[in-house]
């Protein structure tokens, strides 16, 4: 037998493609040649290999081996191939049993002393091999608990390649190495902060509690210190827990950003990303060379991406955002292909309403001239703001405020808002009123068309547009599905609309 | 003569009597010009094949095959030229073989017969 053959997974973005891993000996002086678009890190397998094999206590062939990785035209990266590729050269050179080890997919790292080292997105990778019909995988120990979340994988987890080569027949010693751990940084605590720690700001509680209900985008305006950030920050905490699909869906995301610790499980809680005001296109939406990694609009999926500062981002980012803002996903195109990344997230920006940012009330002790205001807001304004449903003026918090309900009080609330809007919303494939068509909201609102009137009139006063109009309709609906009622009354949309329009469109 | 000279003497002879045994002739041993040395020519047929013996005495340091590298085949392309130039032999193709042959403390010598490496 001088042919050995076993199977890896190659992932572009969050699709995997199954791939043949072929190794061929020839009798010839040793050598060592990887084809098949290998980029640098998976070139340099072919030294990580053979140290590993040699350190296993296992013996390296002495040919001229010929490795393929099948499909040769499809670009692949990274180090996950090492451990396929030592299985097909042992295979190969009659060391392991060949069938044994073509039947099974190979996931993992070998360091030099022949141990299994963690890869990046093992879930996306094992949830590939599955749809493709090959559940049985091998995985480094450090990735088990993640690949075993994949619905029909059978996972067996190696500490080392000489266990793997053991299992398939091999005459080796398996070493009593302790397994590399993944070093994934400890993630935040896993206690979102507590709504009551916010002082006073009823207005401002109230209108998060409707974004977190109808999961719209939500703008905060305020001077320093109001408590924006804050208010941002809880809710995450009043959001209901990921459905199942979505919870896949959002650790397949964070095992490639590598920002995932396995242990915990599925990631099922609202994913909450704050990216700094210097924050680069790239770094948002997604990027790197080669093929792209997520940025922190993916790594938000289906929680919460919170731009502080907002005006203080470049206009290229804030730009960006946009096509995930409509879509829901970002492509992003590269040489070595397109990665697509699902982002559908809850956009909340906060802005202070001018550079110095006491331009509050009257604004009489506003010191910025009124072409710097303008520009300072300028940079918000237009395409991004008329998708933000909510738009909301925070005032500092006065001395005789007094603390307000808890999160998991409101949190409750929008559990049963959220439920409402699910059970309406059945059959559609939307599950929060934000994602609904204006076109469905309107046929619904049916003969209630007197509620409209506001709308109608600030649609001929120019101060809401179109699209608009839809929003405010959503809002509408969600503050109806707060309290309980099976439509938003004419008061439902009023408030709406001031919510919208921070009062100037009434 | 050194030891390590004595074993590369004695591997050669072992790859003669194999090569010999494959009803192969030889034509040269140990030919030497200002280029190097070609250890074995023989006659493979009627193709001249230019045979380089590579012996140790145990795989601690790495196959003996190991031992040929880049640098060495074009030698060895150079010097089967030269030995062409230099003799009227008119053979109807030229191949480079490596001929590695393991000397264990015990037993009989390994042999690993890499064929047209060039």
């Amino acid at each position: 037998m001088t042919l050995g053959r076993t199977r890896a997974v190659s992932l572009l973005g969050l699709s995997g493609h199954l791939v043949e891993v072929e190794a061929h000996l020839a009798p010839s002086l040793p050598a060592f040649s990887l084809v098949g678009l290998p980029d640098t890190a998976l070139a340099e397998a072919r030294d990580r290999v053979r140290a590993a094999v040699t350190s296993s206590g296992l013996v390296w062939p002495n040919r001229r081996i010929t490795v393929n990785l099948s499909p040769a035209t499809l670009p692949k990266a990274g180090s996950g191939f090492d451990l396929a590729i030592a299985v097909a050269t042992l295979a190969g050179a009659g060391v392991v049993d060949a069938a044994a080890a073509a039947d099974r997919v190979h996931i993992g790292e070998l360091g030099l002393d022949g141990r299994l080292r963690p890869v990046r997105g093992v879930l996306p990778a094992v949830a590939a091999a599955v749809a493709a019909g090959h559940p049985r995988v091998v995985v480094p120990t450090a990735n088990a608990a993640e690949a075993s979340l994949v619905p029909g994988a059978d996972v067996v987890g190696a500490a080392c390649l000489a266990e793997v080569a053991s299992r398939y027949g091999a005459d080796v010693e398996v070493p009593d190495l302790p397994p590399v751990h993944d070093d994934v940084p400890a993630r935040r605590a896993v206690v979102d902060p507590d709504l009551a720690d916010v002082i006073g700001q009823p207005e401002a509680r109230h209108c998060l509690e409707v974004a977190a209900a109808g999961g719209h985008h939500l703008l905060m305006v305020g001077p320093p210190g109001a408590g924006k950030t804050m208010l941002a920050a809880r809710l995450p905490g009043l959001l209901p827990d990921l459905a199942e699909a979505e919870a896949v869906e959002v650790t397949a995301v964070h095992s490639l950003a590598g920002t995932f610790d396995a242990g915990d499980g599925l990631v099922r809680r609202p994913p909450f990303e704050d990216p700094h005001h210097t924050a680069t296109p790239a770094s948002v939406v997604g990027g790197g060379s080669g093929v792209p990694r997520p940025g922190a609009a993916s790594r938000a999926h289906c929680g919460v991406l919170f731009l502080d500062e907002a005006p203080e981002f470049p206009t290229a980012v804030l730009q960006t955002l946009r096509q995930p803002l409509e879509h829901g996903e970002v492509v992003l195109h590269r040489a070595a292909g397109a990665a697509r990344y699902p982002a559908r997230f809850q956009l909340v920006l906060a802005a202070n309403p001018c550079p110095c940012g006491r331009s509050v009330g009257k604004g009489l002790e506003c010191t910025c001239r009124a072409e710097q205001r303008r520009r300072y807001f300028g940079k918000l304004s237009g395409p991004l703001l008329d998708r933000v449903d909510l738009q909301l003026e925070v005032l500092p918090a006065r001395a005789e405020d007094v603390p307000g309900e808890r999160s998991a009080v409101v949190a409750e609330r929008v559990r049963q808002a959220r439920g409402a809007a699910v059970e309406r919303l059945a059959g559609t494939g939307w599950r929060t009123n934000a994602q609904v068509s204006g076109r469905w909201l309107r046929e619904r609102l049916g003969p209630r068309r007197s509620l409209m009137t506001d709308l109608d009139r600030a649609l001929d006063r120019g101060t809401l547009s179109l699209r608009g109009v839809d929003r405010v309709l959503r809002v509408a609906w969600t503050l109806a599905d707060l309290q309980g009622r099976a439509a938003p009354s004419r008061d439902d949309v009023g408030r709406a609309l001031l919510l919208r329009t921070r009062g100037q469109g009434a | 003569m050194r030891a390590k000279d004595a074993v590369g003497r004695y591997g050669e002879d072992v790859a003669v009597a194999h090569v010999q045994a494959a009803g192969w002739t030889v034509l040269d041993r140990n030919w030497r010009c200002a280029v190097g040395e070609l250890d074995v020519v023989c006659l493979d047929g009627r193709e001249l094949v230019a045979v380089e013996v590579k012996t140790r005495r145990s795989d601690r340091f790495g196959s003996p095959a190991e031992a040929v590298t880049g640098a060495k085949l074009a030698r060895l392309r150079r010097l089967t030229a030269a030995w062409l130039d230099a003799h009227d032999v008119h053979a109807a193709s030229v191949r480079i073989d490596v001929i590695a042959v393991t000397l264990p403390p015990r037993g009989a010598a390994r042999v690993e017969h890499l064929v047209a490496v060039v």
